[in-house]
């Protein structure tokens, strides 16, 4: 911008003519808050931000390019206001010329003035070029003015390129980055999801690659104008007039020191607004998903009350935060202000005697404005970079986490498996010192079914861990048709297994997708038959879309059971030759139960099967049984022989029978406390 | 969303015209500057007055603090405004939501009204913000500019009204190319959200079908796609600030050109021409600014739509005009020929419903998924209302109590059992608030709490999270169970409340229950039949009809549904 910023100016784009300053992001809140949030700061900034760096190498050449492209277009920002300056010096010694006789010689003009007692007038007038008798020059105005709609054309095509090709380097690494860290979430072990919560990966996932696309976007380019400015800016200011260019920079130490003092304030209040706020839509999200049972139990007014209270506090935490950090554009407004008029008045003293042009004051106006904006914009530039950096260490983080060991180099291929299992002398354990299974011996011959049952978080998924290697064993070794697991690549072992999981995953797509998702290119045919194994295709094509129903994630138009049927369907249509069944009919009750039983019954012919269910109609046909406690085998054998062996198996199998039970079991244990 | 802000924005009124005078007086104040710096160039500098400098110099001194002064009140009040106008439509919105009822909160769905009631009253907050702190002050400014620049100097004024419109011009067609572009864009990034969250949530199943590289593509062009779409947004407004600044600077050259002619004709001072080029800067400046800002308005325009969607619908449900007074509290349910069915739905979910529960008595109701079984227990706390039929608490229709009245004679255990954040205590007391520890311990006791409460280290005191996250699901329901039996009710509704315990567990907790609720009329949900087939009347829901009633043995001698329930879940031996 070439000519002083309007004073009032709120926080907006900034900056001399061509440098890009922070675009509009919709819902974003309200620009120039990023000197007022509480930055997370980073362990480790250098690192991380020298590594964010690297992740641009592959574009090195159009950041050399948007680093060119922004010296040019700043530079021309720089140049405007002094041309525009020399302009004004045109006119001006065309107005006082026009005024002197002609033929008066500029030394004559000076000595009249000089006689006439006008000494400061005179001072002025030695400094001019002046051609008396003769008016504004028009012509050399316009050559000047030409060169000035050329340089902020040019100034504007390169501030524009400059962005343009950022655009593309910043997206384009954006997409590098999600899909390496998509393909990374491929290769982590089951461990590493089994250890962290899914909203701390999704978050690393969405808002840290935000936050860094936000600002490789934006901050970077912004801070190489903003100190390009800054530098330009300074040489001109001092190319003008070294005592207004001390005036000017007088403003510079003050304004950074109030910003920071605002800011350290403000970031304060801050944080007390996003803790009000979390509690409060805390509190939201309580009342709103436990609505009924609020309700059943009288609790509204409590409810009410509670909100209404942190919703004050929010108020107050958040009016304070948007005050103070409020305060720091009319500040630095006051700042500006104040400069100003010290270069007007100091500058307006200097052109009357003489010791500056008009145009030069001027100028120096310009260049005084142009001068808080960009440092006001590097010490926010600078906070944002800070978090930027936290993010960019969150993402890296995930990025190094410890992978899955490599397949085998030459892995053994299964063309068609008998499913006979072995067991021998396994051991594994999730914690070190915590022994789960220990030494564990098991037979599954071809086509047999194993039951694992024991009560509610017992452990029984431990054992699909191990056999589907989402987990190593520690020792002995599991052997499909004589083949050690691990001389097989994990996806053709896999690919032996069919599986349906207690928690029905489905995932936003049609029924027919996620039915085919258990075999690539399964025609229609096939999908229906499949369906109908499942017992699901009457309910699909009862449904208005039939096959092409779109499932969504909290999809309503299918009930948990029916969920479960299409997982089912799908492991229908892989036909595998070893079955794992996470307690898979337990959500699905009764009635529909009963055909599933049917389809189970057929589906587990012929195929060795893992259940791990609560039926104990299903336990009893089993070949084998392992039971489970506390995340250990503690029993293993048939139905009958578990019987008979008296322990915890039995007591299991009888308490479904009991009922009341008899007195003892009435006994309410002592009280603990 | 005019409308949300009059209604709401009605009782500031007062300090909202408070904050427009002070708007008006800092764009007066910053506008005379350049007028007190013309008059240094035309009075002081050209003839050499020094005095005249350094008194203009100071009252150039007296406006900026003025224009400080102005300024920070007017934050002061706009950003008091702003936050009270957010408090204010997040207290109503909350009242309004609990004064819903479950058909109103399914309509919106909990999530959504979840989102209306914080990130959207944000957004529309922050955009009141800025306009009574930054969107208005930039039309006083520009019409404050254009009023001075006419003063100084009427043709050259001519340059503004030609700049003005190419700007307009050029914002408007942006931002309608932009606004659909950043819909897209947040769809996109929503579905790629999706996406990974679905490859989180099913690493399992993904891993286990080895569909790793069919979730990368799906990955991959949900990517590409944001992407692209992203790029173009940016690009777009990569051309947006230079074009705008352009413009801007390319003004200043024509005033210059022309001023240059007036002053050189004598039609305008040297020292106006320079106020000028100052005014035209402040008005095109305010221009693109209250643009910039206005970029925020259409997100804010759609969160205010939803935020009126939820306070303008009037909750289905509410206490009777006249409510029955001194009905005894005896706990007696009677279902008479009730029908229900969803709003806008062919089909009733349930019909022809009648029988009575009476206090001593154990009810249950068994049926496959959507049979109606849920629903029917949720007409008798009017989470629903019957279409037909009534529902009656003792002797009562349940429309014609006050629903706290109903509410207090019933013992609900839900579903999902909800555990509210606090303690464990804190929980059960929502039962009862004057429960002591040791009625506490007796009840969980029942409930089969007693071992794993006093595992924890803080006991009764132990800390649950939001929703009872941090204790297993059958946890959970014990917690929920005790939180029921704390209240004493004539009625116990248990909603599929053992279906995450194991038999053993079941068992015990029935057993205990028994003798507990032995006064009270017991209605119980399951899909278990070890958990219903000691009970004195089991009802057999079949697509929302009554398909039997009766004992276990008599349903096994007269109900098919009943013993293929049966069959399949104790084999054929139990269902004979």
């Amino acid at each position: 911008m070439s000519t002083p910023r309007p004073s009032g100016d709120p926080r907006g784009p900034a900056g001399p003519g061509g440098p890009p300053r922070r675009p509009v992001r919709p819902g974003g809140g309200p620009p120039g808050h990023a000197l007022m949030m509480p930055a997370e700061k980073p362990k480790d900034f250098k690192g991380a931000f020298g590594r964010l760096i690297r992740m641009l190498k592959p574009e090195h050449t159009r950041i050399a390019a948007v680093l060119a492209f922004g010296v040019v277009s700043v530079t021309f920002a720089i140049l405007g206001p002094k041309i525009l300056g020399n302009a004004t010096n045109v006119l001006l010694e065309g107005i006082i010329s026009k005024r002197l006789p002609p033929g008066m010689t500029q030394a004559q003009a000076v000595a009249l003035a000089k006689t006439t007692g006008q000494a400061n007038y005179a001072k002025m007038l030695s400094t001019m070029h002046l051609h008396p008798g003769h008016g504004v020059d028009f012509g050399v105005l316009g050559r000047i003015l030409l060169t000035l709609v050329v340089i902020f054309l040019a100034s504007a095509a390169f501030g524009w390129l400059q962005q343009y090709i950022m655009a593309g380097v910043a997206q384009r690494t954006m997409y590098r980055l999600r899909q390496r860290l998509d393909e990374k979430l491929a290769r982590l072990p089951l461990k590493y999801f089994d250890e962290h919560a899914r909203g701390d990966i999704l978050s690393r996932m969405t808002n840290d690659l935000d936050n860094i696309s936000q600002s490789l976007q934006q901050s970077l380019t912004q801070l190489i104008s903003a100190a390009l400015t800054i530098i330009g800016v300074l040489i001109m200011m001092l190319t003008i007039s070294l005592l207004l260019a001390a005036i000017a920079l007088l403003a510079v130490p003050l304004s950074f020191v109030l910003t920071m003092i605002i800011a350290k304030r403000s970031q304060k209040q801050f944080a007390a607004q996003w803790k009000e706020m979390g509690d409060l839509d805390g509190h939201v999200e309580e009342m709103f998903t436990g609505h009924n049972v609020v309700k059943v139990f009288g609790r509204q007014q409590e409810a009410i009350d509670r909100f209404d209270e942190q919703n004050q506090q929010l108020y107050l935490a958040s009016f304070k935060a948007q005050f103070i950090s409020g305060m720091i554009q009319p500040v630095m407004n006051v700042v500006g202000n104040l400069s100003y008029v010290a270069i007007v008045v100091v500058g307006g003293l200097g052109v009357a005697t003489g010791r500056i042009s008009l145009g030069g004051v001027q100028a120096f106006i310009q260049y005084s404005r142009q001068f808080t904006m960009p440092i006001t914009q590097t010490a926010s530039i600078m906070n944002v970079l800070q978090s930027t950096a936290a993010s960019a260490e969150r993402v890296f983080e995930l990025l190094d986490e410890p992978e899955e060991e490599p397949d085998v180099t030459e892995p053994v291929t299964l063309a068609r498996t008998q499913g006979q299992i072995t067991l021998s002398g396994v051991s594994f354990r999730y914690v070190p010192d915590t022994p789960l299974i220990e030494d564990l011996d098991l037979q599954v011959d071809a086509g047999a079914t194993v039951a694992i049952v024991g009560p509610t978080g017992a452990g029984k998924t431990t054992l699909v861990n191990l056999l589907l290697r989402f987990y190593e064993i520690d020792r002995g070794s599991i052997l499909i048709d004589g083949v050690d697991t691990r001389q097989m690549t994990r996806s053709a072992l896999r690919r032996l297994f069919g599986m349906v999981l207690q928690d029905a995953w489905l995932f936003t797509g049609t029924i027919r997708d996620n039915i085919a998702y258990g075999r690539e290119g399964a025609g229609d045919e096939e999908i229906r038959v499949a369906a109908r194994a499942a017992r699901v295709d009457h309910f699909t094509r009862a449904l208005p879309q039939g096959y092409d129903t779109v499932l969504d994630e909290d999809a309503t138009t299918v009930s948990q059971g029916e969920r479960q049927l299409l997982t089912i369907a799908r492991a229908f249509l892989v036909d595998p030759q070893i079955l794992i069944l996470d307690e898979a009919t337990s959500s699905v009750d009764t009635r529909t139960e009963v055909l599933i039983q049917e389809a189970m019954a057929e589906l587990m012919k012929d195929r060795t099967t893992f259940v791990i269910a609560h039926r104990l109609s299903t336990i009893r046909g089993a070949d084998t049984i392992l039971v489970m406690d506390h995340g250990r085998i503690i029993e293993q054998g048939t139905h009958e022989e578990l019987l008979e062996a008296h322990g915890f198996y039995n007591e299991l199998y009888t308490s479904q029978f009991l009922e009341p039970l008899a007195e003892d079991a009435n006994g309410i244990s002592q009280p603990a406390s | 969303m005019i409308r949300l802000l009059r209604q709401k924005l009605a009782p500031y009124s007062r300090q909202l015209t408070f904050v427009l005078a002070l708007l008006l007086v800092q764009a007066v104040a910053n506008l005379y500057l350049p007028t007190l710096n013309a008059d240094i160039i035309n009075n002081g500098v050209l003839k050499g007055d020094t005095n005249y400098i350094l008194r203009v110099g100071g009252i150039m001194l007296g406006v900026t603090v003025l224009f400080a002064i102005a300024s920070i009140i007017a934050v002061y009040w706009g950003a008091k405004i702003a936050m009270s106008f957010g408090r204010d439509i997040r207290g109503a919105l909350f009242r309004k939501v609990e004064s819903f009822s479950q058909a109103e909160v399914n309509h919106f769905g909990t999530p959504s009204l979840i989102t209306r009631t914080t990130n959207d009253v944000q957004q529309v907050q922050m955009v009141v913000l800025m306009m009574v702190t930054v969107i208005i002050s930039a039309p006083i400014t520009a019409i404050g500019g254009i009023v001075l620049a006419l003063r100084l100097d009427v043709p050259l004024s001519g340059v503004i009204l030609a700049a003005v419109p190419v700007m307009g011009i050029f914002i408007g067609l942006v931002v309608r190319k932009a606004v659909p572009l950043f819909r897209a864009m947040q769809v996109k990034i929503d579905r790629i959200n999706q996406v990974t969250r679905e490859t989180l949530s099913g690493v399992r199943v993904i891993r286990a079908f080895d569909r790793t590289g069919y979730e990368e593509r799906r990955f991959d062009e949900a990517n590409v796609d944001l992407t692209q779409t992203t790029l173009r947004v940016t690009r777009m407004f990569a051309l947006m600030i230079p074009t705008l600044t352009a413009i801007l600077n390319l003004s200043m050259v024509a005033v210059m050109w022309f001023g240059s002619l007036r002053v050189a004709n004598h039609g305008m001072q040297m020292g106006d021409l320079t106020a000028f080029l100052q005014y035209v800067m402040q008005i095109l400046f305010a221009v693109v600014m209250a643009t910039i800002m206005f970029v925020m308005v259409p997100r804010a325009a759609a969160s205010s739509e939803r935020i009126q969607q939820v306070l303008e619908t009037e909750p289905t449900i509410t206490d009777p005009g006249s409510p029955a007074t001194g009905v005894p509290a005896r706990g007696v349910v009677e279902f008479e020929d009730v029908e229900f069915r969803y709003p806008g739905a062919e089909e009733p979910v349930l019909t022809g419903i009648t029988f009575t529960a009476q206090p001593g008595e154990t009810t249950a109701i068994v049926g496959s998924t959507g049979s109606g079984k849920s629903t029917l227990i949720n007409l008798i706390p009017r989470f629903y209302d019957v279409t037909a039929g009534s529902v009656r608490v003792d002797g009562v229709d349940v429309r014609q109590m006050e629903r706290q009245n109903l509410w207090r004679r019933l013992g609900l255990v839900p579903q999902k059992a909800f555990l509210f954040s606090g303690t464990v205590a804190s929980n059960l007391r929502q039962g009862n608030d004057d429960a002591t520890d040791d009625e506490l311990w007796r009840l969980l006791g029942i409930a089969q709490g007693r071992e794993f409460v006093a595992e924890m280290t803080d006991q009764l005191e132990a800390p649950i999270t939001q929703g009872g996250a941090n204790v297993s699901g059958g946890q959970r329901q014990r917690l929920a169970i005790a939180r029921a039996l704390a209240r004493r009710p004539q009625v116990f509704i248990f909603d599929d409340s053992f279906s995450a315990l194991d038999f053993r567990t079941d068992a015990l907790l029935r057993s205990a229950l028994k003798r507990e609720t032995a006064d009270a009329t017991v209605i119980i949900v399951a899909q278990r039949v070890g958990t219903i087939m000691h009970a004195d009347r089991i009802i057999v829901l079949e697509n929302g009809t009554i398909a039997g009633t009766g004992t276990h043995e008599e349903l096994l001698a007269t109900s098919d549904t009943y013993r293929e329930i049966v069959a399949s879940q104790l084999g054929e031996e139990h269902a004979s």
